[in-house]
């Protein structure tokens, strides 16, 4: 599949608004106007990991085959490209909280009020994960978390998620929950986000993808719908194949 | 078409004063106390769509030129045909004027470029010209130099034109026909007279002159396609109505298609300011026009080639959000891919265009929704758009050409030197 | 030094659909009218066109339609003695921007709220006895009735095209509509949208529940339609991606698909956008305004005067707005005086999930539209006697699901781990044989304790303090919700469902959760200037060439969307100013 990349960077970003297509002034007369105008979304590039290091990246695949494992139908969250999303993700605006409200005082409050820290999605991943495999380390002799059981991996994600566990430098709660609704909406975006490769959380559940017209399918009462997924860049039905 | 020879053409150039003086009472001259000339001159001057070269395009004062107007050849502005007595026409006398406009002729003798139409405009009478006159003798003066000749060597030697006239041009003014009804006529001389469209829609040869065989028969313009506008059933105005024609000239859209590109500044500038009976004449001039279709018996490309294929599958899952599943549109809307002629031109540059680019539909008083194809350029690759686009020309009882992943490279390509 | 712009006739903050449609009414009456907008223009074919409108991380995850928090938010607090911290990133609701505002990305579900509604606390009283509500509930009169506002609701379904069945017309109850709507001059413009599985077995189920089903009323449009504008749409093609993204192909009602292309065509129409007015100017006497100042997005100020002020933004920037420049009195809810803050009222959201038997249902949840679905009424507004009951107030329950997008909508059913292989299966047995967000749409009457004013401590990115919330939920509003709830529990069950769990809302209000954009009062209309910021035709009573659109009018909210609301207002108000005020202009209501 072809994109238009114009940047290495995967995100479903903050546009700041004000970077609209060069107009200024005022509107009057027409609708405004322009070829080529619009703002297709950027899609993450194959290729070296650019927020993660290889440790780290190796912590976060191992992590992401756990919320999601492979089975015999469907990939796991590592060969889904869930790492890949979320590394993408992180070295954009969103690891920065860009457009979020940043200005303080931060101040704890009710759990009605929200988050309230001032730790980006950036910052949280680089303590969490060096946390959990510290605390691996300690606790499995030595061993970091990719290099676990699958069986201990799970105990310790239990653990985190049940805030039995007490990191020091992060809260491993928080971060638990961060990786795993990172990974589960990596796994079911669009691919052209890195995650979901070739659509496979899609075809797992049925989501016919991005398409938009089912004026043909609104009355047909409970019958499978029988297209294959569609991404924003289309399928491999889009290219003519070789004869 | 006839090619009269040097000396002939000379000699009737000199001799149309002269005829019009031997031939009866003298000629009004322009009045700016004869309302009804003034009237008459004003809704000519819509007919030749005078503004649209004379005016700078993002708002410039009307008719003081300065517009580059694109040629084969490089670019030339169009002249201020203000009042203004220094950089206007405001001291120029009717008969150069007249000279201008109906024979490409400046008054310091040099020869116009045909990017002004004169070679449509001779079509027009004495009286026509000179209500023009009368109307642009009333509009405000501007003063505003404007270097018209800015093409390139060798083709900035006016002197050159000379030859050119003497091969490709006859003057002349509209003559009807006698077998042919009055609303016909009418169409024809609109259309052949100031109206222009050949200028746009007639292809041209390799010095820029129409290919009168092939009148209307669809010109490559401004990076786009005009498209035919004969009669022929596939790919011109053949299986339109007169009433579906007239309204896609007045409102921008009918059932079937709606105008963009240079034709939408045409429709809003002119032809939505037309009078009715004029829109129906020239419908009904252009459904006479004869088609030409050097391909009478083409075969659609086969279902089963994977281009179809993969066309017909881009189609359902992006196309028809708009265009529908059949493909038929909605009337004044989205344009019915299943019947649009322009669709099928042989040159597929306009297709190629608004899919890379996307495209914004004239909006007029009657058809104000204007709505806009959005631009498929990033998303979709050379060979996906050529087979979309051959799909579609080789769906729904249609047969053209198909597109190839060239076509679509190097119109890329083109385009990226374009601003518009 | 702010720059001096030409005076135009009327200055219009915002160019949402309040925004366009006062433009349109008063270009219309021959008036120079500019509008401002905070946002950028928005087109479909730019920017959400149906090659790219359909991506649910970039939208619905990131928001990247809505207002960014760091542009302007707000600060929360559930209790007056708490201290407010800032709403960081949007939860409970996701407040507009740019050109269409709300209109954009809306779901187009478009309601009439009941005749009652209008005369809510003089209704209450006279059937309960003012002992019957609580003491707290400040709930009023509007100020106008069904008579009033009818044609405009109707002027306002027909701008949109909605897509309906009626069920009150003139009078005559018929068959298929609501029941319980007030009559009706005229049908809906087009036929209600095409239903899906899931919501027509539920209409069935209902049925045979005793209850009385109709077409949501849909401002998706169920065939091509052209307005009186002349403006056309095309029919909806059900995507499922409709609240949140923008309309692709020129089938949801929004300004842009509605108004704008008819509007910027006038000559005496013209406006800016990204530029946010900061300030309504005075004159010494503080009772005119003189016009507005803005800041463009390189952070000059401009100054635009004009007679007459319209300010048309979303509910509580309009406050905001009051507030900063210092027009009417601040609300003081311990002396329980003031008006601009009062009344502030949200909505009280349930729903119900429910799970099928994936051998057996199929309900293909990704067919769908924003404003799709079948409800009853049986228990909106006062449509049942609430005396046996033991609260007031209620909410429409329909099978409104608008989407099968993947992120949001593949509930797994209570019990089922988070993560791990057993989530994944539950995903996947249940993506295509679910109803997640079955909706009861509650009202939420208005108290004296849930408000709107100044916070002390955040600024917003000029430096003006941010707009404090102060609001939790009522007993009132939370036994509706466990009572509505536990009836269409009833109705999922009979639809055949094997797994039924209700979501009664229950306290406190959190801003994490989504509970639709429906933020309401703050300058309410009424009749009484010591009650109310504006008289009946939406006109401050404190600067009489200032009229305040919008649902900040609403002294309470009901049970309903309030957009139709919202227009039908903006026409009334629109029709006041052309033929009252603009005749004489002044005070509209004298009190």
């Amino acid at each position: 599949m072809h994109l238009h990349r114009r940047e290495l960077l995967a995100t479903a970003a903050w546009f700041v608004a004000g970077t609209a297509a060069a107009r200024a002034g005022l509107i009057s007369g027409h609708l405004p106007w322009q070829p080529n105008a619009g703002y297709p979304p950027i899609a993450a590039r194959p290729g070296p990991w650019l927020f993660f290091s290889s440790d780290e990246a190796a912590t976060v695949e191992a992590i992401v085959d756990r919320i999601i494992p492979p089975d015999p139908q469907t990939a796991g969250g590592k060969e889904a490209g869930c790492a890949v999303y979320i590394d993408r993700q992180l070295a954009g605006p969103y690891g920065k909280d860009e457009g979020l409200f940043r200005g303080g005082p931060f101040q704890p409050g009710t759990k009605s009020q929200g988050p309230q820290s001032p730790v980006t999605p950036a910052e949280l991943y680089r303590k969490g994960i060096a946390a959990l495999d510290k605390h691996c380390r300690d606790k499995f002799g030595g061993k970091r978390f990719a290099d676990l059981s699958e069986t201990d991996k799970d105990a310790v994600l239990h653990d985190l998620d049940a805030s039995q566990v007490k990191f020091e430098q992060a809260d491993g709660k928080v971060f638990f929950d961060q990786i795993l609704k990172d990974t589960q909406q990596g796994f079911f975006a669009d691919p052209i986000y890195g995650g979901n490769k070739d659509m496979v959380a899609w075809k797992m559940i049925g989501f016919p993808g991005a398409r938009y017209n089912y004026l043909d399918w609104i009355e047909r009462h409970n019958e499978r719908f029988p297209l294959p997924p569609v991404g924003i860049v289309g399928s491999i039905n889009w290219t003519p194949k070789k004869s | 078409m006839p090619r009269p020879g040097p000396l002939l053409a000379i000699a009737c150039a000199s001799a149309l004063p002269l005829a019009l003086l031997v031939n009866g009472a003298p000629a009004a001259t322009p009045n700016q106390q004869n309302f009804a000339q003034i009237e008459h001159g004003r809704y000519l001057a819509t007919l030749a769509d005078c503004v649209a070269c004379h005016t700078k395009k993002d708002g410039g004062p009307p008719f003081a030129g300065g517009r580059p107007i694109e040629t084969p050849f490089g670019m030339i502005f169009s002249a201020n045909i203000t009042p203004d007595p220094g950089t206007g026409i405001g001291n120029w006398t009717e008969q150069q004027f007249d000279d201008a406009v109906r024979r490409g002729i400046r008054p310091d003798g040099r020869r116009l470029y045909p990017a002004m139409p004169y070679p449509f405009y001779t079509k027009m009478s004495r009286d026509d010209v000179r209500a023009i006159r009368a109307y642009l003798a009333t509009i405000p003066a501007v003063h505003n130099r404007v270097v018209t000749n800015q093409l390139p060597f060798p083709f900035n030697i006016r002197m050159a034109m000379q030859v050119w006239d003497m091969l490709f041009f006859t003057a002349g003014e509209f003559k009807p026909d006698p077998k042919k009804s009055a609303e016909w006529n009418r169409g024809a001389f609109l259309v052949q007279g100031p109206g222009h469209c050949g200028a746009c829609h007639t292809p041209k040869n390799f010095l820029g002159a129409d290919e009168n065989s092939k009148a209307l028969q669809g010109s490559p313009v401004q990076g786009w396609f005009a498209p035919n506008i004969t009669s022929d059933k596939t790919r011109g105005l053949g299986s339109m109505s007169v009433e579906d024609i007239a309204a896609l000239l007045k409102t921008g859209h009918d059932r079937i298609t709606t105008v963009t590109g240079p034709m939408a500044e045409e429709v809003e500038d002119a032809s939505s300011h037309f009078k009715g009976d004029d829109l129906k004449a020239i419908a009904t001039y252009l459904k006479s026009v004869p088609g030409g279709n050097d391909e009478p018996n083409r075969t659609p490309v086969a279902a089963n080639d994977p281009r179809m294929q993969a066309g017909k599958a881009i189609f359902r899952d992006t196309c028809s959000a708009c265009h529908g599943l059949d493909a038929k549109g909605v009337s004044n809307l989205f344009p019915a891919l299943a019947d649009a002629p322009s669709v099928r031109s042989p040159d597929p540059t306009s297709a190629i265009r608004v899919v890379l680019r996307g495209a914004r539909s004239v909006a007029t008083a009657q058809e104000p929704t204007a709505p806009a194809m959005p631009s498929f350029g990033w998303q979709l690759n050379d060979d996906q758009i050529a087979a979309v686009l051959t799909y579609v020309r080789n769906s729904w009882g249609a047969a053209a050409k198909p597109v190839s992943s060239d076509d679509v490279k190097n119109q890329r390509s083109a385009l990226a030197q374009r601003t518009d | 030094m702010a720059r001096k712009l030409p005076h135009k006739d009327v200055v219009i903050i915002g160019l949402g659909w309040t925004g366009s449609i006062l433009a349109h009414e008063l270009t219309d009456e021959g008036l120079d009218v500019i509008a401002i907008e905070r946002g950028p223009w928005r087109d479909e074919a730019t920017d959400y066109p149906p090659n790219y409108a359909q991506d649910e991380l970039r939208y619905r995850i990131r928001h990247e339609l809505f207002l960014r928090p760091d542009q302007n938010t707000f600060t929360f607090r559930n209790k007056m003695n708490q201290t407010a911290l800032p709403i960081r990133t949007w939860g409970a609701f996701m407040p507009p921007n740019g050109v269409g505002g709300g209109g954009v990305h809306w779901n187009a579900e478009t309601w009439r709220f009941l005749p009652s509604d209008f005369v809510l606390k003089t209704h209450l009283t006279q059937r309960y006895g003012a002992n019957f509500l609580p003491e707290d509930m400040t709930i009023q009169d509007w100020g106008i009735t069904w008579e009033d506002i009818e044609p405009h609701y109707d002027q306002f379904e027909y701008l949109t095209g909605t897509c309906g069945t009626a069920g009150n017309l003139q009078g005559k109850i018929r068959e298929g509509g609501n029941p319980f709507e007030g009559p009706r001059s005229r049908p809906y413009p087009n036929p209600a949208q095409k239903q899906g599985f899931g919501h027509t077995l539920w209409a069935k189920a209902a049925k045979e529940l005793g209850y009385k089903p109709f077409p949501q009323p849909s401002g998706n449009m169920s065939q091509a339609y052209v307005n009186p504008l002349g403006v056309r749409m095309g029919p909806c093609t059900y995507c499922g991606f409709c609240e949140w993204f923008g309309c692709g192909n020129y089938s949801k009602a929004s300004p842009q698909t509605t108004i704008l292309p008819v509007l910027v065509r006038k000559s005496n129409f013209s406006a800016y956008d990204n530029c946010e007015v900061t300030k309504i100017n005075l004159d010494g006497s503080g009772k005119r305004a003189t016009g507005v100042t803005f800041v463009d997005s390189q952070g000059n100020e401009s100054e635009q005067t004009a007679d007459l002020v319209i300010l048309a933004g979303f509910s509580i920037f309009n406050v905001q707005m009051l507030l900063h420049s210092k027009i009417g009195t601040p609300y003081d809810p311990v002396a329980n005086t003031g008006v601009i803050g009062r009344n502030f009222t949200h909505q009280c959201m349930s729903s119900v999930d429910a799970f099928f038997d994936n051998k057996k249902f199929n309900f293909n949840p990704f067919i769908a539209s924003g404003a799709i679905g079948m409800c009853i009424d049986d228990f909106n507004g006062d449509n049942i006697d609430h005396g046996p009951l033991g609260f007031v107030g209620g909410g429409y329950l329909g099978q409104v699901q608008t989407n099968g997008r993947p992120i949001e909508t593949t509930p797994v059913p209570k019990g089922t781990p988070r993560w791990g292989a057993k989530w994944k299966q539950a995903v996947r047995d249940n993506y295509l044989s679910n109803i997640k967000g079955g909706s009861i749409h509650g009202s939420m009457y208005s108290y004296r304790d849930v408000y709107l004013d100044l916070d002390p401590t955040y600024k917003d990115r000029f430096g003006r303090p941010m707009v404090r919330m102060t609001i939790d939920f009522h007993d009132n509003e939370l036994k509706a919700a466990a009572f509505m709830a536990n009836k269409y529990a009833e109705i999922v069950k009979a639809m055949g469902a094997h797994t039924i769990e209700p979501k009664p809302r229950k306290g406190p209000y959190d801003v994490t959760t989504y509970q639709t954009t429906h933020l309401n009062g703050g300058a309410i209309m009424g009749t009484d200037p010591k009650t109310s910021a504006l008289n009946r035709y939406l006109q401050s009573w404190d600067v009489p060439n200032l009229f305040v659109m919008g649902a900040t009018a609403f002294p309470q909210n009901a049970g309903y969307n309030p957009t139709g609301t919202v227009g039908a207002l903006a026409y009334w108000s629109a029709k006041a100013i052309r033929e009252q005020y603009l005749k004489h202009p002044g005070p509209l209501v004298n009190a």
